[in-house]
C-alpha cells in the first residue's frame, strides 16, 4: 500500500536453525512454532533483483556482492545489482533522523521504495514517473502513476497478450478435485450476479490475499485443516502478523518545523541494528526484532495528526495544541516495524457460524500477542525514543505494542502464514516451490507462505517468491508436471 | 474560414455496399487475380492496415471483420460504412476488379453513381492499380459476412448523389501518383504513403465550406469530432518542424515519442494502422512530411514574444498549473518521455485552433498503449474541477510559457467546446 520494498534478512530463512545455533534449543518458548523456510536468500537473490527491476524501487544497496557500500543498509545480504532507482529524497525530520542516530553509532539508510526518485521504464517496458512527494500516499492510489503496483508494472502489458484473459467483477469460490483429491480439474467462480461457472485447468495458481487463499483451501478439503489442540494438520497453522509500535516526539515549535505534508509512502531514513539476529538476543529473553526509522508518510489531516497527552480531544484548546504541534511533530507510525513469531495457538480455522453471501463459511483468526513479541516492541520502542531524545524532542510519547491483540488498532495489513512453505509435508503446506504437498497442479502464492514474519513489509519477500514459484514452474513444472520435490 | 458551416468532405466512409445491396445478378464475378496467391493477399492486409480501411468498415467489438456498420459522423449528418466482406449478397463479393478499383480511385459506385468523400478516393486515386488489386485479393480472402448495411442516411437534399460530380469537378483530381525523379526513392515511397493509401490529409487538411480541400492550405490542421487534427506542415512552432524524422518515426510506430503521446482520433489511426506498419514505411512518410513544404511553412512568427495576455489570467493560470499540472507535466512543462507529454514547445499546445488542447483538459485522455510503448498513461478530466475562466487562464498560461506563443483562448471558447463536448458520446 505504502510501498516499501524490502529484502529479509539472510538469517530469517533459516531462523530456527539460526537461533537454536547461536542460543540453544532451550532459548525459545515451548510454544513458538518458528522454522526455516525451505528456501533460502541466496536461492531468492536474483528474483528479489527481478522483482526490485519490475517496480524500479528506490534506494541505496548497502551490501553489493559483498562489498558494504556506504550509506546503504550494511545488514542486509549480499544483492547481485544495485537498486534500479536511486533513493528518495529525504525530509527534513527524516534526515534528523539520520544524523541522531549516526550521533549515537548507527548506520542509518534510506526506506527502499516503491515510489520512485525518477521516471523509469521497467524490463517489460511500462514507464512509471517521478514521486510528487504529494504525501498521499499511504491508504490512497497514486495518479502519478509513481508508485509501483500492478497496474503501473504488469497489467499494461499483460492485458495486450492475445492469450490472456481477465474476468472482472468474478470470486472463485472453490477449487475443484478430481475424485482422488490430488488432482485439480479447475476452479468455480461466481460473477457479480452470483451465477457460478466452472473454469477448468491443467494448473492452477492460487494467488488471492494471505487470508483467502488459506479460506479457499480450507473450503476445497485440499490438505488437512489445522488443529490447535493437538497441532496436527497443516492448512491455518502459523498464522502471524506483525508487531508494529512507535513513539510521539513533539518538537519546539520555534525552532523545528518539518513540513510533514511534504512525503511519500515509503519515504524515510531507517536503521537495521535491532532487525533480525543482527544484535545479541541473549541478556535480552527474546528473539526477534525489527527496523526503526523515521518513516512519516505526511501530513494528511485528522489521520496523521498528534497532539500532546493531556490536551483535550475537542474543542478550542485541541486546535490550538494542534496549531501548535502540527509542523513541529515527529509522528511516524510503524516506526519500529518489526517481527511476528508464529506459535501453537495462533491460527486460521473456517469460522463455525458466519458466513460469507455465497453461505460458505467465512475464515477466522485467532491471535494474541506472546511475551516473546511484547518485550522486543518494549525494546524496540525505547532505542527509538533515545534517537527522538538525541534528535532533540522535548516530549516523548512511547507507545510500544502490548497484549491483548487489539483488532481496533491499525498495525499493518501484513498477515502471514496459515498455507507455509517448508522442506516436508508434515512441517508445511506447500514445498519450497509453493506448490501443494497435496494437490501437486496447484501453487499457492502469497504471504500465507511465510512460516514466520519477519521485522520487515512482506512485499519485496512476496515478490522474490513469486518470481521463484513462476521460474520452477516454467522450467520444471510444465516439462515434467508433477511434484517437484519428493517428499 | 467559417468551421461551423457544412461541407461535404469529411465523410470517413464509402457508399461501395450500395450496389451490392441492390445486385440480384450473378452470385460472384471472378476477377483476374489469383485468389490463392499468399504473396497478393499478404500485400494487400498490409496495405488494408495502411489504409486503414477497419477504421470505418471495422464495427468495433462486432468481431465481424470489413462487415461494416460504423456510423461515420460528418458536419451533413451521418453516413454508415458498408460491408466489404467478399459476400456476393451486402458485401462487394459480386464486384468485378475493375469495379473494385474505380470505386477506390475513382469514386464510382457499381452502377456508375457517385461515392461520398468519406470515402477518401480524393487520396485512394493515387494508388497503383496493382496496389488496389492486392487490397482486392485480401479483402476476397477476409471472411464472408452477411450483413445489410443502410449506408447513406443523409437529408435531403444531400441524399441525392447526382451533386457529387459537380463535387468531383471542383475538388477531384484523379490521377496515379507521379514519382518525382528529383526526389529520394523514400521520399516518393512516402509521397505516395501520406498523400495516396495514408490519406492524412482527409483529417489534416482544413476543408473549404463545400468540404473540398483548401487550396495551399494542405496539412495545416482541421477541426474534426471535437479535436483538431494537428498542423504536420514542416511549420517550427505548430507543425513537425522540431521534430526530427526519427521523432515522427516513432510516434507513428509506438503512439508515443520523446514528447508527444497520442490521444484521441490518432490514437485509434495508431493503434489500427501505424504501429503496423514498417519501420522503413514510417521512416518515408517522416522524410517526405518533413520536407515536402519546407521553406512555404509560416516561420515569422516563431520567434514572436507572447501575445499581451490578460496579465492577471496568465498568473491565475500559472497558480492552476502549478496545483493541477506540474506534478505530471513538470513545473518547466518538460514532462517525462514515454509517460507524460512535453508542454514546452510542444506543436499540439500552440495550434491556431486550441480545440485538442481544450479537450483534453476538460475531458481528460488516454493515451495509445502499443506494444514497444505498453504503458498508455492516462490524464484526468478537468471539467468538473475548473470553471470556464480557470480553464481558459491554465490554457492560455500552457500556450504561452517556456517560449510557447499562441493566441489567447477566451472563456467562451471553453464554454462552447464544453458544451460541444457535453453532446458527444465518445
Amino acid at each position: 500500500m505504502e510501498a516499501e520494498t524490502w529484502r529479509f534478512l539472510p538469517t530469517d530463512f533459516a531462523l530456527k536453525s539460526h537461533l537454536t545455533q547461536r542460543y540453544g534449543a532451550n532459548f525459545l518458548p515451548a510454544d513458538m512454532t518458528i522454522q526455516d523456510w525451505g528456501v533460502s536468500y541466496d536461492d531468492l537473490e536474483p528474483h528479489y533483483t527481478e522483482f526490485e527491476y519490475l517496480c524500479g524501487t528506490s534506494g541505496l544497496a548497502g551490501n553489493l556482492n559483498g562489498k558494504i557500500q556506504d550509506g546503504g543498509n550494511p545488514f542486509e545480504g549480499p544483492r547481485s545489482k544495485p537498486y534500479p532507482t536511486p533513493p528518495q529524497k529525504q525530509g527534513y525530520g527524516h534526515m534528523l533522523f539520520a544524523a541522531a542516530a549516526k550521533r549515537l553509532g548507527y548506520k542509518p539508510f534510506p526506506q527502499p521504495s516503491g515510489n520512485l526518485s525518477e521516471s523509469y521504464t521497467n524490463p517489460l517496458g511500462v514507464t512509471l514517473g517521478q514521486c510528487s512527494y504529494c504525501g498521499f500516499c499511504e491508504w490512497f492510489g497514486c495518479a502519478n502513476y509513481s508508485k509501483a503496483s500492478p497496474q503501473t508494472t504488469v497489467l499494461p502489458v499483460l492485458l495486450r497478450k492475445s492469450n490472456f484473459e481477465g474476468r472482472t467483477e468474478c470470486e472463485v469460490t472453490r477449487i475443484n478435485l478430481d475424485s482422488t483429491g490430488k488432482r485439480a480439474t479447475g476452479i468455480t467462480y461466481a460473477d457479480s450476479s452470483g451465477e457460478e461457472y466452472e473454469q477448468p485447468a491443467d494448473l492452477v495458481l492460487l494467488c488471492a490475499f494471505s487470508l483467502f487463499n488459506v479460506q479457499l483451501l480450507l473450503l476445497s478439503s485440499i490438505g488437512a485443516p489445522y488443529d490447535p489442540q493437538n497441532g496436527q494438520g497443516q492448512i491455518g497453522r502459523n498464522f502471524s502478523h506483525q508487531t508494529l509500535s512507535d513513539a510521539l516526539g513533539f518538537f519546539a515549535k520555534d525552532k523545528y518545523n518539518f513540513n510533514p505534508f511534504i512525503a511519500s509512502g515509503a519515504i524515510g531514513m531507517c536503521i537495521d541494528e535491532f532487525n533480525g539476529d543482527n544484535f545479541d538476543h541473549g541478556p535480552l529473553g527474546f528473539v526477534g526484532g525489527g527496523y526503526i526509522g523515521q518513516v512519516q508518510t505526511g501530513g494528511r489531516p485528522i489521520q496523521t495528526t498528534a497532539v500532546p497527552p493531556g490536551t483535550p480531544a475537542w474543542g478550542p484548546k485541541w486546535k490550538q495544541a494542534l496549531k501548535d504541534n502540527y509542523l513541529s511533530t515527529i509522528n511516524s507510525p510503524g516506526a519500529c516495524h518489526a517481527s511476528m513469531c508464529s506459535y501453537r495457538d495462533n491460527y486460521l480455522s473456517l469460522d463455525p457460524t458466519y458466513k460469507d453471501r455465497f453461505g460458505r463459511p467465512l475464515l477466522r483468526l485467532t491471535i494474541d500477542l506472546h511475551d516473546n513479541e511484547t518485550k522486543m516492541s518494549a525494546f524496540l520502542t525505547d532505542k527509538f525514543a533515545e534517537i527522538l531524545k538525541e534528535m532533540g524532542a522535548k516530549q516523548i510519547v512511547k507507545r510500544p505494542r502490548k497484549g491483548p491483540y487489539d483488532v481496533t488498532e491499525y498495525q499493518t495489513s501484513h498477515l502471514n502464514g496459515g498455507a507455509i512453505m517448508g522442506d516436508n509435508p508434515k512441517n508445511s503446506a506447500l514445498n519450497r516451490y509453493l506448490q501443494s504437498w497435496d494437490v501437486p497442479n496447484l501453487f499457492v502464492v502469497g504471504a500465507n507462505a511465510f512460516p514466520q514474519n519477519a521485522g520487515y513489509n512482506p512485499t519485496g519477500t512476496v515478490g522474490a517468491l513469486t518470481f521463484w514459484a513462476a521460474e520452477a514452474i516454467r522450467t520444471q513444472y510444465l516439462k515434467n508436471p508433477g511434484p517437484l520435490v519428493h517428499a | 474560414m467559417p468551421r461551423r458551416r457544412p461541407h461535404l468532405s469529411n465523410f470517413a466512409c464509402a457508399l461501395l455496399g450500395t450496389a451490392a445491396i441492390l445486385a440480384l445478378g450473378p452470385a460472384y464475378a471472378a476477377g483476374a487475380i489469383d485468389k490463392q496467391d499468399f504473396g497478393q493477399i499478404e500485400r494487400g492486409r498490409y496495405l488494408a492496415i495502411v489504409g486503414d480501411c477497419a477504421a470505418c468498415h471495422t464495427l468495433p467489438g462486432s468481431g465481424h471483420d470489413f462487415a461494416g456498420g460504423r456510423t461515420i459522423e460528418t458536419p451533413f449528418g451521418q453516413l454508415v460504412a458498408p460491408n466489404i466482406t467478399p459476400d456476393p449478397l451486402t458485401g462487394i463479393g459480386a464486384w468485378t476488379d475493375d469495379e473494385f478499383v474505380d470505386a477506390l480511385t475513382k469514386g464510382t459506385g457499381r452502377d456508375g453513381e457517385h461515392l461520398y468523400p468519406a470515402m477518401p478516393y480524393t487520396y485512394f486515386t493515387k494508388i497503383t492499380r496493382d496496389d488496389a488489386l492486392a487490397i482486392r485479393a485480401y479483402l476476397n480472402s477476409v471472411a464472408a459476412v452477411h450483413n445489410e448495411v443502410k449506408v447513406d442516411q443523409l437529408p435531403f437534399p444531400l441524399s441525392e448523389r447526382g451533386g457529387m460530380a459537380a463535387w468531383d469537378a471542383l475538388f477531384f483530381t484523379p490521377g496515379e501518383y507521379k514519382p518525382d525523379p528529383n526526389k529520394s526513392a523514400d521520399w516518393n515511397r512516402g509521397a505516395y504513403l501520406t498523400e495516396g493509401l495514408g490519406h492524412c490529409g482527409l483529417c489534416h487538411t482544413p476543408k473549404n465550406v463545400l468540404g473540398g480541400d483548401e487550396a495551399g492550405e494542405a496539412m495545416k490542421g482541421y477541426n474534426l469530432q471535437g479535436w483538431f487534427a494537428a498542423d504536420i506542415t514542416d511549420d517550427r512552432r505548430r507543425g513537425l518542424g522540431s521534430w526530427s524524422v526519427d521523432d515522427i518515426a516513432a510516434y507513428l510506430k509506438t503512439g508515443h515519442n520523446r514528447t508527444a503521446a497520442a490521444t484521441g482520433l490518432m490514437a485509434e489511426t495508431v493503434n489500427l494502422s501505424t504501429s503496423k506498419m514498417t519501420d522503413s514505411d514510417l521512416k518515408a512518410i517522416a522524410t517526405y512530411l518533413k520536407d515536402r513544404a519546407r521553406g512555404q511553412s509560416d516561420q515569422k512568427d516563431f520567434a514572436q514574444e507572447p501575445p499581451p495576455a490578460d496579465q492577471n489570467s496568465m498568473k491565475s493560470g500559472a497558480q492552476i498549473y502549478a496545483d493541477e499540472c506540474s506534478a505530471c507535466h513538470s513545473p518547466s512543462g518538460k514532462g517525462v518521455p514515454g509517460l507524460f507529454p512535453a508542454l514546452a514547445g510542444a506543436p499540439i499546445v500552440q495550434q491556431t485552433d486550441p480545440t485538442s488542447l481544450i479537450h483534453v483538459v476538460l475531458r481528460g485522455a488516454l493515451s495509445v498503449g502499443t506494444p514497444p510503448a505498453p504503458t498508455a498513461p492516462e490524464m484526468p478530466a478537468f471539467a468538473w474541477v475548473m470553471n470556464d475562466d480557470q480553464v481558459a487562464a491554465v490554457v492560455n498560461y500552457i500556450r504561452n510559457s517556456w517560449g510557447n506563443s499562441a493566441a489567447i483562448v477566451g472563456s467562451g471558447d471553453v464554454r462552447k467546446e464544453r458544451d460541444a463536448l457535453r453532446e458527444r458520446s465518445d
